[in-house]
Protein backbone atom coordinates (compact mmCIF):
# COMPACT_ATOMS: atom_id res chain seq x y z
CA UNK A 1 0.00 0.00 0.00
CA UNK A 2 2.85 2.38 0.81
CA UNK A 3 5.28 0.92 -1.73
CA UNK A 4 5.36 4.18 -3.69
CA UNK A 5 7.02 5.86 -0.70
CA UNK A 6 9.71 3.21 -0.14
CA UNK A 7 13.11 3.94 -1.72
CA UNK A 8 13.74 2.21 -5.02
CA UNK A 9 15.70 -1.04 -5.12
CA UNK A 10 15.32 -1.94 -1.44
CA UNK A 11 13.02 -4.36 0.32
CA UNK A 12 10.92 -3.56 3.40
CA UNK A 13 8.58 -5.62 5.56
CA UNK A 14 4.85 -5.61 4.87
CA UNK A 15 2.81 -2.62 6.01
CA UNK A 16 0.85 -4.57 8.65
CA UNK A 17 4.07 -5.79 10.28
CA UNK A 18 5.40 -2.25 10.27
CA UNK A 19 2.20 -0.84 11.78
CA UNK A 20 2.13 -3.57 14.42
CA UNK A 21 5.69 -2.76 15.52
CA UNK A 22 4.83 0.93 15.41
CA UNK A 23 1.76 0.48 17.61
CA UNK A 24 3.71 -1.53 20.23
CA UNK A 25 6.34 1.20 20.46
CA UNK A 26 3.61 3.85 20.48
CA UNK A 27 2.19 2.19 23.61
CA UNK A 28 5.46 2.89 25.43
CA UNK A 29 5.45 6.41 23.99
CA UNK A 30 1.93 6.96 25.29
CA UNK A 31 3.00 5.90 28.80
CA UNK A 32 5.72 8.56 28.69
CA UNK A 33 3.34 11.18 27.32
CA UNK A 34 0.92 10.55 30.21
CA UNK A 35 3.77 11.02 32.71
CA UNK A 36 4.88 14.15 30.84
CA UNK A 37 1.39 15.63 30.98
CA UNK A 38 1.20 14.85 34.71
CA UNK A 39 4.44 16.79 35.25
CA UNK A 40 3.17 19.72 33.20
CA UNK A 41 -0.34 19.82 34.65
CA UNK A 42 0.36 18.93 38.30
CA UNK A 43 3.94 20.21 38.50
CA UNK A 44 7.31 18.87 39.58
CA UNK A 45 5.81 17.41 42.76
CA UNK A 46 5.29 14.36 40.53
CA UNK A 47 9.03 13.73 40.78
CA UNK A 48 11.22 12.57 43.65
CA UNK A 49 13.51 15.57 43.27
CA UNK A 50 14.09 17.53 46.46
CA UNK A 51 16.47 20.07 48.02
CA UNK A 52 19.35 17.59 47.66
CA UNK A 53 18.46 16.63 44.11
CA UNK A 54 17.74 19.69 42.01
CA UNK A 55 19.50 17.74 39.26
CA UNK A 56 18.31 14.16 39.03
CA UNK A 57 17.43 11.42 36.54
CA UNK A 58 16.39 13.87 33.82
CA UNK A 59 19.65 15.79 33.88
CA UNK A 60 21.60 12.53 33.80
CA UNK A 61 19.50 11.41 30.79
CA UNK A 62 20.13 14.79 29.16
CA UNK A 63 23.87 14.60 29.62
CA UNK A 64 23.96 10.96 28.54
CA UNK A 65 21.99 11.42 25.31
CA UNK A 66 23.98 14.53 24.46
CA UNK A 67 27.23 12.60 24.93
CA UNK A 68 25.94 9.62 22.92
CA UNK A 69 24.61 11.97 20.24
CA UNK A 70 28.12 13.40 19.90
CA UNK A 71 28.64 10.91 17.07
CA UNK A 72 26.76 13.29 14.78
CA UNK A 73 29.02 16.30 15.22
CA UNK A 74 32.20 14.23 15.28
CA UNK A 75 31.27 12.24 12.15
CA UNK A 76 30.31 15.51 10.43
CA UNK A 77 33.63 17.04 11.45
CA UNK A 78 35.53 14.01 10.12
CA UNK A 79 33.66 13.92 6.83
CA UNK A 80 33.14 17.55 5.92
CA UNK A 81 36.10 19.29 7.56
CA UNK A 82 38.85 16.66 7.85
CA UNK A 83 37.81 14.96 4.60
CA UNK A 84 37.20 11.32 5.61
CA UNK A 85 34.93 10.81 2.62
CA UNK A 86 34.38 7.13 3.39
CA UNK A 87 32.09 8.18 6.23
CA UNK A 88 29.49 9.42 3.71
CA UNK A 89 27.96 5.95 4.05
CA UNK A 90 27.41 6.41 7.78
CA UNK A 91 26.78 10.13 8.05
CA UNK A 92 23.03 9.98 7.30
CA UNK A 93 22.45 7.58 10.17
CA UNK A 94 24.76 9.55 12.46
CA UNK A 95 22.71 12.68 11.70
CA UNK A 96 19.43 10.86 12.37
CA UNK A 97 20.73 9.48 15.69
CA UNK A 98 22.07 12.92 16.62
CA UNK A 99 18.74 14.51 15.74
CA UNK A 100 16.91 12.01 17.95
CA UNK A 101 19.36 12.50 20.84
CA UNK A 102 19.22 16.30 20.78
CA UNK A 103 15.45 16.53 20.30
CA UNK A 104 15.14 14.08 23.23
CA UNK A 105 17.42 16.26 25.35
CA UNK A 106 15.32 19.33 24.57
CA UNK A 107 12.11 17.41 25.30
CA UNK A 108 13.43 16.29 28.69
CA UNK A 109 14.50 19.85 29.47
CA UNK A 110 11.05 21.10 28.49
CA UNK A 111 9.61 18.80 31.17
CA UNK A 112 12.34 19.62 33.69
CA UNK A 113 11.90 23.40 33.54
CA UNK A 114 8.40 22.95 34.97
CA UNK A 115 6.97 25.88 33.03
CA UNK A 116 7.89 25.28 29.37
CA UNK A 117 5.96 28.36 28.26
CA UNK A 118 8.75 30.38 29.86
CA UNK A 119 11.56 28.58 28.03
CA UNK A 120 12.25 31.66 25.91
CA UNK A 121 13.29 33.57 29.07
CA UNK A 122 16.71 31.93 28.85
CA UNK A 123 17.31 33.65 25.51
CA UNK A 124 15.79 37.02 26.29
CA UNK A 125 16.61 37.41 30.00
CA UNK A 126 19.90 35.53 29.78
CA UNK A 127 22.17 35.16 32.80
CA UNK A 128 25.47 35.73 31.05
CA UNK A 129 27.43 34.40 34.08
CA UNK A 130 25.95 30.91 33.79
CA UNK A 131 27.47 28.00 31.89
CA UNK A 132 23.94 26.63 31.52
CA UNK A 133 22.99 29.71 29.49
CA UNK A 134 25.74 28.84 27.06
CA UNK A 135 24.50 25.24 27.04
CA UNK A 136 20.96 26.42 26.24
CA UNK A 137 22.19 28.71 23.43
CA UNK A 138 24.45 26.10 21.85
CA UNK A 139 22.00 23.23 22.32
CA UNK A 140 19.18 25.11 20.59
CA UNK A 141 21.40 26.29 17.74
CA UNK A 142 22.92 22.86 17.27
CA UNK A 143 19.47 21.29 17.19
CA UNK A 144 18.66 23.74 14.38
CA UNK A 145 21.82 22.57 12.58
CA UNK A 146 20.85 18.91 13.01
CA UNK A 147 17.37 19.67 11.69
CA UNK A 148 18.97 21.30 8.64
CA UNK A 149 21.15 18.22 8.18
CA UNK A 150 18.12 15.92 8.49
CA UNK A 151 15.85 17.88 6.10
CA UNK A 152 17.70 16.83 2.88
CA UNK A 153 17.16 13.20 3.87
CA UNK A 154 13.40 13.78 4.10
CA UNK A 155 13.44 15.66 0.79
CA UNK A 156 15.13 12.66 -0.84
CA UNK A 157 12.05 10.52 -0.21
CA UNK A 158 11.00 9.03 -3.53
CA UNK A 159 7.78 11.03 -3.84
CA UNK A 160 8.91 14.30 -2.26
CA UNK A 161 11.98 14.33 -4.51
CA UNK A 162 9.73 14.40 -7.58
CA UNK A 163 8.80 18.00 -6.72
CA UNK A 164 11.46 20.09 -8.54
CA UNK A 165 11.81 22.71 -5.79
CA UNK A 166 12.39 20.09 -3.08
CA UNK A 167 14.80 18.22 -5.34
CA UNK A 168 16.86 21.38 -5.87
CA UNK A 169 16.61 22.32 -2.18
CA UNK A 170 18.00 18.93 -1.11
CA UNK A 171 20.84 19.28 -3.61
CA UNK A 172 21.68 22.85 -2.58
CA UNK A 173 21.59 21.98 1.11
CA UNK A 174 24.04 19.16 0.47
CA UNK A 175 26.23 21.69 -1.33
CA UNK A 176 26.65 23.93 1.72
CA UNK A 177 26.51 21.18 4.34
CA UNK A 178 30.20 21.69 5.22
CA UNK A 179 29.34 25.16 6.60
CA UNK A 180 26.55 23.73 8.74
CA UNK A 181 28.81 20.85 9.87
CA UNK A 182 31.53 23.31 10.90
CA UNK A 183 28.98 25.41 12.78
CA UNK A 184 27.70 22.24 14.45
CA UNK A 185 31.20 21.22 15.53
CA UNK A 186 31.80 24.72 16.95
CA UNK A 187 28.52 24.67 18.88
CA UNK A 188 29.05 21.10 20.09
CA UNK A 189 32.51 21.88 21.41
CA UNK A 190 31.08 24.60 23.63
CA UNK A 191 27.90 22.98 24.88
CA UNK A 192 29.51 19.60 25.57
CA UNK A 193 32.26 21.44 27.40
CA UNK A 194 29.95 23.69 29.36
CA UNK A 195 27.92 20.70 30.56
CA UNK A 196 31.14 19.41 32.09
CA UNK A 197 32.05 22.89 33.23
CA UNK A 198 28.86 23.11 35.28
CA UNK A 199 30.10 20.25 37.49
CA UNK A 200 33.72 21.42 37.55
CA UNK A 201 33.00 24.91 38.91
CA UNK A 202 30.98 23.66 41.91
CA UNK A 203 33.53 24.61 44.59
CA UNK A 204 30.97 23.61 47.27
CA UNK A 205 30.88 20.07 45.84
CA UNK A 206 34.40 18.65 46.25
CA UNK A 207 33.51 15.43 44.42
CA UNK A 208 32.94 17.32 41.16
CA UNK A 209 35.17 20.36 41.58
CA UNK A 210 38.29 20.50 39.41
CA UNK A 211 41.15 22.91 38.92
CA UNK A 212 40.90 25.32 36.02
CA UNK A 213 42.70 26.38 32.86
CA UNK A 214 41.83 30.11 32.71
CA UNK A 215 38.05 30.10 33.37
CA UNK A 216 37.49 26.49 32.28
CA UNK A 217 37.69 23.55 34.72
CA UNK A 218 39.29 20.35 33.40
CA UNK A 219 35.83 18.76 33.16
CA UNK A 220 35.02 21.23 30.36
CA UNK A 221 37.60 19.60 28.09
CA UNK A 222 36.96 16.06 29.35
CA UNK A 223 33.25 16.23 28.51
CA UNK A 224 33.88 17.44 24.95
CA UNK A 225 36.57 14.83 24.43
CA UNK A 226 34.47 12.00 25.83
CA UNK A 227 31.48 12.94 23.64
CA UNK A 228 33.68 12.88 20.53
CA UNK A 229 35.20 9.58 21.67
CA UNK A 230 32.11 7.65 22.78
CA UNK A 231 29.48 9.26 20.50
CA UNK A 232 30.68 7.23 17.47
CA UNK A 233 30.41 4.05 19.59
CA UNK A 234 26.69 4.74 19.97
CA UNK A 235 26.26 5.46 16.25
CA UNK A 236 28.05 2.22 15.37
CA UNK A 237 26.19 0.21 18.01
CA UNK A 238 22.80 1.40 16.73
CA UNK A 239 23.92 0.63 13.17
CA UNK A 240 24.84 -2.89 14.31
CA UNK A 241 21.47 -3.27 16.06
CA UNK A 242 19.62 -2.07 12.96
CA UNK A 243 21.50 -4.61 10.86
CA UNK A 244 20.57 -7.38 13.30
CA UNK A 245 16.89 -6.39 13.42
CA UNK A 246 16.56 -5.98 9.66
CA UNK A 247 18.77 -9.05 9.06
CA UNK A 248 20.64 -7.12 6.37
CA UNK A 249 24.11 -5.73 5.93
CA UNK A 250 23.50 -2.00 5.56
CA UNK A 251 27.00 -0.51 5.66
CA UNK A 252 30.24 -1.98 4.31
CA UNK A 253 32.99 -2.87 6.75
CA UNK A 254 35.38 -0.15 5.63
CA UNK A 255 33.55 2.93 7.01
CA UNK A 256 32.59 1.03 10.18
CA UNK A 257 36.17 -0.02 10.87
CA UNK A 258 37.46 3.45 10.07
CA UNK A 259 35.10 5.13 12.54
CA UNK A 260 35.73 2.39 15.12
CA UNK A 261 39.48 2.95 14.84
CA UNK A 262 39.17 6.73 15.20
CA UNK A 263 36.79 6.26 18.12
CA UNK A 264 39.25 3.82 19.74
CA UNK A 265 42.13 6.28 19.58
CA UNK A 266 39.92 9.07 20.86
CA UNK A 267 38.87 6.86 23.80
CA UNK A 268 42.45 5.84 24.65
CA UNK A 269 43.76 9.43 24.55
CA UNK A 270 40.73 10.54 26.58
CA UNK A 271 41.39 7.81 29.13
CA UNK A 272 45.02 8.88 29.53
CA UNK A 273 43.88 12.43 30.34
CA UNK A 274 40.92 11.23 32.43
CA UNK A 275 43.16 8.94 34.49
CA UNK A 276 45.60 11.78 35.15
CA UNK A 277 42.68 14.04 36.07
CA UNK A 278 41.29 11.44 38.50
CA UNK A 279 44.71 10.87 40.06
CA UNK A 280 45.30 14.65 40.43
CA UNK A 281 41.82 15.12 41.93
CA UNK A 282 42.40 12.27 44.40
CA UNK A 283 45.87 13.39 45.49
CA UNK A 284 45.64 17.19 45.25
CA UNK A 285 42.20 18.72 44.66
CA UNK A 286 40.15 16.69 47.18
CA UNK A 287 42.80 16.89 49.99
CA UNK A 288 43.13 20.65 49.42
CA UNK A 289 39.39 20.91 50.14
CA UNK A 290 39.74 18.83 53.31
CA UNK A 291 38.71 15.41 52.00
CA UNK A 292 40.40 12.06 51.54
CA UNK A 293 39.31 10.70 48.12
CA UNK A 294 38.18 7.40 49.67
CA UNK A 295 35.54 9.30 51.63
CA UNK A 296 33.52 9.65 48.39
CA UNK A 297 33.33 5.90 47.87
CA UNK A 298 32.25 4.44 51.22
CA UNK A 299 29.47 4.51 53.83
CA UNK A 300 26.70 4.42 51.23
CA UNK A 301 24.76 1.62 49.52
CA UNK A 302 25.55 2.48 45.87
CA UNK A 303 28.67 4.53 45.23
CA UNK A 304 31.65 2.32 45.94
CA UNK A 305 35.02 1.92 44.26
CA UNK A 306 33.29 -0.51 41.86
CA UNK A 307 31.66 2.52 40.28
CA UNK A 308 35.05 4.15 39.70
CA UNK A 309 36.45 0.86 38.34
CA UNK A 310 33.43 0.47 36.01
CA UNK A 311 33.83 3.97 34.64
CA UNK A 312 37.62 4.07 34.19
CA UNK A 313 38.60 0.48 33.42
CA UNK A 314 35.51 -1.41 32.17
CA UNK A 315 33.88 1.48 30.35
CA UNK A 316 37.04 3.32 29.35
CA UNK A 317 40.37 1.57 28.95
CA UNK A 318 38.96 -1.81 27.84
CA UNK A 319 36.76 -0.52 24.96
CA UNK A 320 39.54 1.85 23.90
CA UNK A 321 42.12 -0.93 23.73
CA UNK A 322 39.67 -3.32 22.02
CA UNK A 323 39.12 -0.75 19.28
CA UNK A 324 42.71 0.29 18.63
CA UNK A 325 44.05 -3.26 18.17
CA UNK A 326 43.25 -4.51 14.69
CA UNK A 327 42.36 -8.16 15.54
CA UNK A 328 39.79 -7.13 18.18
CA UNK A 329 38.52 -4.25 16.04
CA UNK A 330 37.94 -6.50 13.04
CA UNK A 331 36.21 -9.16 15.13
CA UNK A 332 32.50 -8.33 15.20
CA UNK A 333 31.93 -9.69 18.74
CA UNK A 334 34.79 -7.84 20.45
CA UNK A 335 34.07 -4.68 18.44
CA UNK A 336 30.41 -4.63 19.43
CA UNK A 337 31.35 -5.43 23.04
CA UNK A 338 33.68 -2.43 22.96
CA UNK A 339 30.87 -0.19 21.67
CA UNK A 340 28.57 -1.38 24.46
CA UNK A 341 31.19 -0.96 27.19
CA UNK A 342 32.08 2.49 25.87
CA UNK A 343 28.45 3.62 25.92
CA UNK A 344 28.04 2.25 29.44
CA UNK A 345 31.24 3.98 30.53
CA UNK A 346 30.22 7.44 29.35
CA UNK A 347 26.74 6.99 30.88
CA UNK A 348 28.34 6.05 34.23
CA UNK A 349 30.59 9.10 33.95
CA UNK A 350 27.59 11.38 33.45
CA UNK A 351 25.74 9.59 36.28
CA UNK A 352 28.48 10.12 38.85
CA UNK A 353 29.09 13.72 37.78
CA UNK A 354 25.39 14.52 38.28
CA UNK A 355 24.01 12.14 40.92
CA UNK A 356 26.99 11.05 43.00
CA UNK A 357 27.92 14.73 43.22
CA UNK A 358 24.49 15.41 44.74
CA UNK A 359 24.61 12.36 47.03
CA UNK A 360 27.90 13.15 48.76
CA UNK A 361 27.46 14.86 52.17
CA UNK A 362 29.17 18.25 52.19
CA UNK A 363 28.23 19.47 55.67
CA UNK A 364 29.49 17.92 58.91
CA UNK A 365 25.90 17.20 60.00
CA UNK A 366 24.91 15.70 56.61
CA UNK A 367 24.69 12.07 55.59
CA UNK A 368 24.61 10.46 52.14
CA UNK A 369 21.42 11.47 50.34
CA UNK A 370 20.17 8.65 48.13
CA UNK A 371 17.54 9.05 45.46
CA UNK A 372 15.04 6.78 43.73
CA UNK A 373 13.22 8.33 40.77
CA UNK A 374 9.41 8.33 40.66
CA UNK A 375 7.61 6.37 37.93
CA UNK A 376 6.85 9.66 36.19
CA UNK A 377 10.57 10.41 35.94
CA UNK A 378 11.30 6.91 34.65
CA UNK A 379 8.46 7.04 32.11
CA UNK A 380 9.51 10.45 30.78
CA UNK A 381 13.09 9.20 30.51
CA UNK A 382 11.97 6.15 28.51
CA UNK A 383 9.70 8.35 26.37
CA UNK A 384 12.60 9.61 24.19
CA UNK A 385 13.77 6.03 23.65
CA UNK A 386 10.35 5.07 22.25
CA UNK A 387 10.28 8.28 20.19
CA UNK A 388 13.75 7.47 18.85
CA UNK A 389 12.77 3.94 17.88
CA UNK A 390 9.69 5.25 16.04
CA UNK A 391 11.70 7.88 14.16
CA UNK A 392 14.33 5.30 13.18
CA UNK A 393 11.59 2.91 11.98
CA UNK A 394 9.89 5.56 9.85
CA UNK A 395 13.16 6.98 8.50
CA UNK A 396 14.55 3.53 7.65
CA UNK A 397 11.35 2.56 5.85
CA UNK A 398 10.82 5.68 3.77
CA UNK A 399 14.16 7.49 3.45
CA UNK A 400 17.44 6.53 1.76
CA UNK A 401 19.39 6.42 5.04
CA UNK A 402 21.93 3.82 3.97
CA UNK A 403 23.47 4.60 0.55
CA UNK A 404 25.06 1.13 0.30
CA UNK A 405 21.95 -0.88 1.18
CA UNK A 406 20.87 -1.36 -2.44
CA UNK A 407 24.29 -2.65 -3.48
CA UNK A 408 24.69 -4.91 -0.45
CA UNK A 409 21.18 -6.40 -0.68
CA UNK A 410 20.29 -6.78 -4.35
CA UNK A 411 16.69 -7.84 -4.95
CA UNK A 412 16.39 -11.01 -7.03
CA UNK A 413 15.68 -10.17 -10.65
CA UNK A 414 16.86 -6.56 -10.41
CA UNK A 415 19.98 -5.18 -12.08
CA UNK A 416 21.79 -5.21 -8.74
CA UNK A 417 21.70 -9.02 -8.57
CA UNK A 418 24.06 -9.33 -11.54
CA UNK A 419 27.01 -9.12 -9.17
CA UNK A 420 25.88 -12.30 -7.46
CA UNK A 421 25.51 -14.12 -10.75
CA UNK A 422 29.13 -13.47 -11.70
CA UNK A 423 30.30 -14.72 -8.35
CA UNK A 424 31.16 -11.43 -6.62
CA UNK A 425 30.20 -10.84 -3.01
CA UNK A 426 27.66 -8.12 -2.32
CA UNK A 427 30.24 -6.30 -0.23
CA UNK A 428 32.19 -5.63 -3.41
CA UNK A 429 35.78 -4.50 -3.09
CA UNK A 430 35.46 -3.98 0.67
CA UNK A 431 34.70 -7.56 1.50
CA UNK A 432 38.27 -8.77 1.91
CA UNK A 433 39.60 -6.27 4.43
CA UNK A 434 42.39 -4.05 3.19
CA UNK A 435 44.21 -3.16 6.41
CA UNK A 436 46.33 -0.52 4.74
CA UNK A 437 43.19 1.38 3.74
CA UNK A 438 41.51 1.21 7.14
CA UNK B 1 18.36 39.60 23.98
CA UNK B 2 19.13 42.49 21.66
CA UNK B 3 21.01 45.73 22.45
CA UNK B 4 17.80 47.80 22.35
CA UNK B 5 16.37 45.77 25.27
CA UNK B 6 16.50 47.64 28.60
CA UNK B 7 18.33 44.74 30.28
CA UNK B 8 21.23 44.95 27.84
CA UNK B 9 24.60 46.02 29.26
CA UNK B 10 27.60 46.86 27.11
CA UNK B 11 30.09 44.51 28.78
CA UNK B 12 32.28 41.58 27.75
CA UNK B 13 29.82 38.95 29.03
CA UNK B 14 26.98 40.21 26.87
CA UNK B 15 29.26 40.61 23.85
CA UNK B 16 30.65 37.07 24.13
CA UNK B 17 27.39 35.25 24.94
CA UNK B 18 25.02 37.11 22.67
CA UNK B 19 27.67 37.74 20.02
CA UNK B 20 28.20 33.97 19.79
CA UNK B 21 24.46 33.31 19.68
CA UNK B 22 23.75 35.83 16.93
CA UNK B 23 26.85 34.74 15.02
CA UNK B 24 25.65 31.10 14.96
CA UNK B 25 22.07 32.11 14.13
CA UNK B 26 23.33 34.37 11.31
CA UNK B 27 25.30 31.53 9.70
CA UNK B 28 22.31 29.18 9.96
CA UNK B 29 19.91 31.86 8.66
CA UNK B 30 22.13 32.99 5.78
CA UNK B 31 22.92 29.40 4.82
CA UNK B 32 19.26 28.44 4.64
CA UNK B 33 18.31 31.68 2.84
CA UNK B 34 20.97 30.97 0.21
CA UNK B 35 19.68 27.39 -0.25
CA UNK B 36 16.05 28.47 -0.60
CA UNK B 37 16.79 31.36 -3.03
CA UNK B 38 19.07 29.18 -5.17
CA UNK B 39 16.48 26.42 -5.23
CA UNK B 40 13.78 28.87 -6.36
CA UNK B 41 16.10 30.10 -9.15
CA UNK B 42 17.00 26.54 -10.16
CA UNK B 43 13.32 25.58 -10.22
CA UNK B 44 12.37 28.61 -12.33
CA UNK B 45 15.19 27.83 -14.76
CA UNK B 46 13.55 24.44 -15.17
CA UNK B 47 14.89 20.94 -15.50
CA UNK B 48 15.12 18.50 -12.63
CA UNK B 49 18.80 17.85 -13.15
CA UNK B 50 20.50 14.62 -12.27
CA UNK B 51 22.16 15.31 -8.99
CA UNK B 52 24.07 12.62 -7.23
CA UNK B 53 24.53 13.09 -3.49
Amino acid sequence: MDSALIPEGVKRCSLWKFLLALSITSGVLLWGVIAMLLCWIKGLNQTNMNDYYGFALWIWADLAVIALGGGAFFSGLLKYIIGKDELKNLINYAVLIGFICYSSALLILAIDVGQPMRSWFIFWHANIHSMLTEVAFCLSCYFAVLTIEYIPLILENRQINKVPFFHHLAHNMHGVMAIFAATGAFLSFFHQGSLGGVAGVLFGRPFAFRDHILIWPYTFFLFTWSAAAFGPCFTLFITWMTEKITRKKLVKDKPILLLAKISGWMIVTYMVVKSIDTWYWATHTAPSLGFNWEFFFKNNPLYGKTMLFSEIILGGWIPGLLLIFRPTRENSVTRTTAFFLGMAGVCINRWVMVLQTMAVPVMSFDSWAMYIPSWQEVATTILPVAYGVILVMISYRYLPIFPQEKELNPIEGSAGSVDKQVGQTPAGDDSPLQPAQI
Amino acid sequence: MLPFCFEWVYDMGHFVFHGGLWYALSIIGMGMTYCVIKSVIDTIKGGKGNHLH
